[in-house]
């Protein structure tokens, strides 16, 4: 990170640095592991800092997560094509992650919830991520993922639909298999 | 079954992001409509189930410190000669210490719509300063000097006070504008935050410490004696209420 003079290293500090927890969540759900959401938002933050003379201002969040999303899906290019051809997999199981983070999640719902987003194709995951972990407007959405609102809405209608179809099967199978 | 008229609007409406005029087209809508009503329960009821499974991870430790492994030489290799600089180092610094601590920024604003709006201005405004690097209009930590300054520019008497004994350092002020009002700024730094305290004058009664956080920004607004303050800093809620104490004691 040599690149940054002394002010700009100063700015990147207080500017960028606040948003890396929104950087290494939407890492996480877009690349579902966490060791590898922190290898890329590691990667990702490096790539922000070396850009960083020619961020003049506006919304730093928005700026650095575009960063991490256009990090992470070269990633996915490279490690795992096929979950960016996968339009919607119900099959698609997580792959077994053995955390500790992973065992401790206790709470029933909010396995079913990891399960049933990341069975979404990773576009519809992110404008779900963005907009109900993150908060991001639809304006911000679009500057993040480079798509026109319009099809932000749309993708955020599908994500949404998705999930509760996903959640309504799940349950059904988990019912049936208790009765 | 789904309505696809109201496809594109439904998801704005739940949103809140369609203009008023679009609003009330979708809501005559919805007393038609048999598909829309459902669909907004069901939205609802997903989103509360996110809400509540706290599915939002934060950055582990090792990714901080890995971060800050990769700035810091640079930063202590670079001579820093002027005060306020210095304090900003320290700033990133204890910013860093303190995230590792688990410091998390709940991001999740639940006030009022006034406050939630008069937040985001006053956030607005002083990552805009942070990046401007328009701090103050005078650099000084003497009260006298910062009144004295503020006199002649301002329509109501400033509480310029320095609480450097009890760790609040005062820099400066500065003349600002926040939602195209004209508010003075008082320029604190307390264990190497920086704090911006936004004061304007109001019309409103005593009100008790309001807190919030934005963007990764924390603020705490109160109004005393006809004028509101509100400090906003990326230090933690607990350092601003204790200079709302100070001001208000």
């Amino acid at each position: 990170m040599n690149d940054l003079d002394a002010e700009d290293r100063l700015r990147f500090e207080q500017l960028v640095l606040p948003h890396v927890d929104a950087a290494f969540n939407l890492a996480r759900w877009l690349l579902r592991r966490r060791e590898d959401a922190e290898e890329v938002a590691q990667e990702a933050l490096l790539r922000a800092c070396r850009s960083f003379h020619g961020f003049r201002g506006g919304d730093a969040r928005a700026w650095l997560l575009q960063i991490v999303r256009n990090t992470c899906y070269s990633w996915l290019e490279n490690n795992r094509p096929r979950e960016l051809m996968v339009e919607f997999d119900e099959e698609l199981h997580p792959q077994p992650v053995a955390t500790p983070e992973s065992i401790a999640i206790a709470d029933e719902d909010r396995e079913r919830l990891t399960r049933g987003l990341e069975t979404l194709p990773p576009r519809f995951r992110e404008v779900l991520v963005l907009r109900e972990l993150e908060g991001c407007s639809y304006k911000e959405i679009a500057a993040i993922t480079s798509m026109p609102i319009g099809t932000v809405m749309s993708s955020l209608s599908r994500a949404r639909r998705q999930l509760c179809s996903a959640l309504t099967s799940s349950s059904h199978k988990e019912a049936v298999r208790e009765v | 079954m789904r309505c696809d008229f109201a496809d594109s609007l439904l998801q704005g409406y739940f949103d809140g992001e369609l203009s008023s005029a679009s609003a009330v087209e979708f809501e005559r809508h919805l007393q038609q409509c048999t598909h829309c009503p459902v669909e907004l329960v069901d939205m609802d009821l997903l989103s509360e189930r996110l809400q509540i499974a706290q599915l939002y991870e934060s950055a582990p430790a090792s990714l901080r410190k890995k971060i800050r492994a990769n700035l810091r030489p640079v930063a202590a290799a670079t001579a820093m000669s002027q005060p306020l600089r210095w304090h900003w180092l320290a700033a990133a610094a204890v910013l860093l210490l303190l995230v590792i601590a688990g410091w998390r920024v709940n991001s999740v604003l639940r006030t009022d719509d006034y406050q939630a709006e008069l937040a985001e201005a006053i956030v607005d405004a002083h990552v805009l300063s942070l990046q401007s690097g328009h701090l103050t209009g005078i650099s000084s930590n003497d009260e006298q000097a910062v009144n004295g300054w503020f006199k002649g520019r301002l329509k109501f008497v400033l509480p310029a006070r320095d609480f450097a004994n009890d760790g609040f350092t005062l820099q400066g002020g500065r003349l600002d504008v926040v939602d195209e009002r004209s508010v003075a700024v008082l320029v604190y730094t307390s264990t190497g935050h920086l704090i911006n305290v936004f004061v304007w004058p109001t019309q409103g009664r005593d009100t008790s410490a309001q807190v919030g956080s934005r963007q990764g920004y924390q603020w705490v607004d109160w109004r005393k004696g006809r004028i509101e303050f509100c400090a906003v800093s990326d230090a933690p809620t607990s350092d601003l209420q204790q200079l709302q104490r100070l001001f208000t004691n």
